[in-house]
């Protein structure tokens, strides 16, 4: 009896080792199950290749184009759109540049991480040329120009008709520089 | 006056319904169609749990008053009843989906920041805040203008004399009255949260990432906000302040800014920039 | 496992004398006041914390702390006051009362029982100690937010080890919890004639098994980031900050109903004791206690309103916050059913659950009110917050447990405690409370940040009602303390039944309980 309640004790204790293990991993499979979400709904994108538009154009409806730029880690350098607020067609392959001007004194390596708002337009906004697809170096003094090349897919929802793009520059020197 | 006040808090805080009159113990006077709605919506759900709550607790004091055992109250001894506990199972969804539609428009309403007058794009650092007007290229950096020995010093403590202690800033963030205003919010180093109350906006500034809010002025006036987010040591210290002036005032204040930056143009005005934003 | 096997006793005799018994007991009983007093110690502990961040904001101005150290005491507050005081309570309640309430000998696993309870002070030392190390304990708000926690010094990674520590000791505790109730029941009660003690904590301990290894799981997250270069929450590596604070509110939330559900479940015993009338509703209490579980479990994103989620997020999150004012509700219906038409008498264990309905619910209340988005963005991260979960932690979660202390003590002790004193005690605690915690509603809704060190001088006679109201409050719980060693080392012998409308196996042994009790199942009709 006493030795038949130790064996089912041990038996549903390792049950619930068991539950607790899964969810350690559901945990930890938040994480990419996260991003997927993100993806999907435009809150962050990690697509870091160049996407290609569907090709269609719609010349009745006009959309908004905000660029913006941030620095981020103290970074302290000027960065800035140069061609802040563009309206373009959907489907009209566009270009508008960014520029960078290195006056910390040093060589910077940096990534730049793109943000949309609203965030739900994301995924018809698509990118064919990008700055942020790569990581950046910098020598110091250096001022640079830089492309975006993209296109707003005419099947965005009607009630976006104002994207903002931000593209927030991060220093990676350190890390990086230890990659080689 | 100030005993009036302690006395006039005692009071509302032990009778509820007295908490409405005045200001200093609801939500500031709403200044945009957002923040207006919050106000009513807070209102409403304020009386609906104020009912219940003398609803329930009145049967509740009534029955721990007539059934003491001291008055000789007997226990009865049901301990079950599936027709009232069906009913009191149904009776808060109704009274949930009362609150829930009011609050679902807002939330929808609250969330449409499409369409805007103008863009501002609000960046937080640790501690103060930087504002680029797209639309108008005026760029600001607004710190705490409260002097700093006043917030150090014991022997000061008890006679503030800045009336707006804390909650003033050396640049005020100028918006144009009944224009619509877009706010992109990011921050530098850690997360940080605009709040100003009578704006109706309460948004987290993240970094690496934009999200947008709006507002609408309906009214000139000073608002007056706090970084909401925990965000290090001075997280105390980095107000907000928003004058909503007149479109033709808001015209003049543009105008004066840019003369101040082109005064202040190249190469300090990129000095300047690496200052700030290395620290 | 092998616990199991140490299960057969070690001694068959009563208590072993002296103090070195406490490192090796396997009592369940020595297990459960070891619990209470450390919990008891930390309540103390964060509360003179408590007192320095009150004492500080008596007025604008920085007197006491500096902005640094003020922030590191509301951040070692709330984690001491979360994993150290309430939670170790309610654990203690759980080891001295499973197995009295189920008839049981003892925990399933004795030993492992024992090495739960003894992660816990290496834990609370390394929280605690975090202050001594260069640049003070952990300041980022217990939250720990990244990139603000990246930031932290060494505390920070003293901070995540100790809820590491807290995690697997509490995961440990819940296994054994949950065998015990499943595994070692007395013939004839079956899951629906449990107490509804057992009930609650039952599904607390498969809460805490649920979400304990997902904090474990953010927290390492935390370690790498800080240490090993991931970007886990780091945008420049393709993290995210917000996935941080998904991850730790889908803990977070259901943390909070760790806290307050074995509250209801020792609610329900006093109040049917006292109203002498069995607890009215009993299968809708453990169905509400399961539907809170489970709704705990989508309502997260209600603390991130203000990150900026899509409207559909919103929605979803507010629509179920909502819901779970449904169970909740019928939980104080029942209450009151219960009380009603009963034979009711004011003992202090009856005064502390009547005060626990009457204030928990007012915190139910603001939780309604912050359920709704649009008024959550205005007082998102003001006092008003902190109004409201105290509502819910104090005079919810810890007026619970004196309420239990002294309905138990008897029980434990052997005496009864001095009712005179014990109702000086709830009502200097009851009146205290409420003149701390309910002007922060104001202070709130007026737009009083928190985790500020210094304030606004139109928030300056709220800020001074609610620090004297807590220096009442921290003092009046000395009260407390001398109430509990007073009952222990003497007073009026308690019956085996200490009270008179008291049900349950626990009151069929003698009082004090003897060292070992039910060593053979007893019979439950």
């Amino acid at each position: 009896m006493n030795a038949s309640l130790a064996d089912r004790n041990a038996l549903l204790a390792r049950k619930l080792i068991i539950i607790a293990c899964v969810m350690g991993c559901f945990g930890l499979a938040l994480v990419p199950f996260y991003r997927q979400i993100c993806e999907a709904t435009g809150i962050s994108q990690s697509r870091v290749v160049a996407q290609t538009a569907s090709g269609s154009i719609d010349p009745t409806r006009d959309v908004t184009v905000e660029f913006v730029a941030s620095n981020s880690n103290g970074l302290g350098w000027t960065f800035e759109a140069l061609n802040p607020i563009v309206q373009v067609h959907p489907g009209v392959v566009t270009t508008v540049r960014y520029r960078v001007v290195n006056n910390t004194g040093r060589k910077v390596i940096a990534q730049a991480v793109p943000s949309y708002a609203p965030s739900l337009a994301a995924p018809y906004f698509k990118k064919l040329k990008c700055f942020c697809f790569d990581q950046q170096t910098f020598a110091p003094g250096e001022a640079r120009d830089m492309q975006v090349v993209f296109v707003v897919e005419p099947d965005l929802p009607t009630d976006i008709s104002r994207i903002s793009l931000s593209y927030t520059f991060f220093d990676i020197t350190a890390e990086a520089g230890g990659k080689g | 006056m100030k005993k009036l006040r302690v006395i006039a808090g005692a009071i509302a805080a032990s009778l509820p319904a007295l908490a409405l009159a005045g200001y200093d113990v609801n939500i500031p006077a709403p200044k945009t169609p957002i923040s207006m709605q919050i106000y009513g919506l807070h209102m409403e759900i304020l009386w609906v749990c104020l009912a219940i709550f003398v609803v329930v607790f009145g049967v509740m004091f009534y029955s721990l008053f007539a059934h003491r055992k001291s008055k000789g109250a007997v226990a009865a001894n049901f301990h079950e009843n599936h027709l009232v506990e069906v009913i009191w199972t149904l009776i808060p969804f109704v009274i949930l989906a009362v609150i829930a539609f009011p609050a679902t428009r807002t939330v929808l309403a609250m969330k449409d920041a499409s369409n805007p007058d103008m863009t501002i794009k609000v960046t937080a650092y640790q501690w103060k805040w930087q504002y680029d007007y797209l639309n108008d290229g005026v760029k600001l950096y607004a710190t705490l203008s409260t002097p700093r020995d006043q917030i150090g010093s014991p022997e000061e403590h008890g006679k503030i004399t800045n009336e707006h202690y804390l909650l003033e800033t050396d640049n005020n963030v100028v918006v144009p009255v009944g224009k619509k205003i877009r706010l992109l919010i990011t921050a530098n180093d850690v997360i940080h949260g605009w709040y100003v109350p009578q704006l109706g906006v309460n948004q987290y500034g993240i970094p690496g990432f934009i999200k947008d809010t709006w507002f609408q002025a309906n009214e000139a006036g000073i608002y007056r906000g706090q970084c909401s987010q925990i965000c290090g040591k001075e997280h105390g210290y980095m107000p907000i302040v928003v004058e909503a002036k007149s479109p033709e005032d808001y015209a003049a204040w543009v105008k004066e800014q840019k003369a101040k930056q082109a005064e202040a143009a190249q190469p300090a005005d990129k000095v300047s920039m690496a200052d700030t934003t290395a620290r | 496992m092998e616990a199991a096997h140490a299960h057969a006793h070690d001694d068959h005799h009563h208590a072993p004398a002296g103090i070195g018994r406490y490192f090796t007991t396997t009592n369940h009983k020595d297990i459960g006041s070891m619990y209470m007093w450390f919990s008891l110690i930390m309540f103390f502990v964060g509360g003179f914390m408590a007192l320095v961040i009150r004492a500080e904001l008596f007025q604008p101005g920085i007197q006491i702390v500096n902005p640094d150290v003020f922030n590191q005491l509301t951040t070692i507050h709330a984690l001491v006051m979360i994993f150290g005081a309430v939670m170790p309570a309610f654990v203690g309640y759980a080891n001295w009362q499973i197995p009295l309430m189920v008839g049981a000998s003892d925990m399933a696993f004795a030993r492992m029982n024992n090495w739960s309870f003894w992660l816990m002070p290496p834990a609370a030392a390394l929280l605690v100690g975090s202050f001594l190390v260069p640049g003070g304990a952990a300041g980022s708000g217990w939250t720990l937010y990244p990139p603000l926690s990246i930031q932290g010094g060494i505390s920070v990674d003293m901070t995540i080890l100790a809820v590491h520590i807290m995690g697997a000791s509490s995961i440990m505790g819940s296994i054994n919890i949950i065998t015990t109730i499943l595994n070692m029941r007395a013939p004839g009660m079956t899951l629906m004639r449990m107490p509804m003690f057992v009930w609650t904590w039952l599904i607390t301990a498969y809460l805490l098994i649920a979400v304990m290894p997902v904090l474990a799981g953010a927290v390492t997250m935390l370690l790498t980031d800080r240490h090993f270069g991931t970007h886990f929450f780091n945008a420049a590596g393709g993290g995210d900050p917000t996935m941080f604070m998904h991850i730790f509110w889908f803990f977070g939330h259901p943390e909070v109903y760790i806290m307050i559900l074995p509250a209801f479940g020792i609610i329900s015993h006093i109040i049917p004791t006292f109203a002498r009338k069995p607890l009215f509703g009993y299968a809708s209490m453990v169905y509400a206690t399961a539907s809170i579980a489970l709704l705990s479990f989508i309502v997260w994103g209600h603390h991130m309103f203000t990150v900026g989620m899509p409207a559909a997020g919103n929605l979803f999150f507010m629509y179920a916050t909502m819901l779970i004012a449904v169970p909740t509700g019928v939980k104080v219906f029942n209450w009151i059913a219960t009380l009603w038409k009963g034979s009711i008498t004011f003992e202090t264990p009856m005064l502390f659950a009547i005060g626990f309905v009457s204030l928990f619910t007012i915190g139910g209340f603001s939780g309604l009110v912050l359920a709704v988005t649009p008024v959550d963005i205005t007082l998102h991260n003001t006092y008003y917050v902190v109004a409201h979960f105290h509502y819910v932690l104090f005079s919810g979660a810890i007026f619970s447990i004196m309420g239990g202390a002294y309905y138990w003590l008897p029980k434990w002790t052997g005496h009864m405690y001095d009712e005179t004193l014990g109702k000086v005690h709830f009502w200097l605690t009851a009146i205290s409370f409420n003149i701390t915690f309910f002007p922060q509603h104001f202070l709130g809704l007026a737009g009083m940040p928190r985790r500020i060190p210094d304030y606004a001088p139109q928030f300056t006679e709220f800020n001074q009602i609610s620090s004297i109201g807590a220096f009442l409050l921290g003092f009046s719980q000395l009260l407390f303390l001398y109430v509990v060693i007073k009952c222990i080392r003497g007073g009026v012998k308690a019956e085996a039944k200490a009270w008179e409308g008291a049900e349950g196996l626990e009151w069929t042994v003698p009082s004090p309980a003897p060292y070992h009790t039910f060593e053979t199942p007893p019979a439950f009709h």
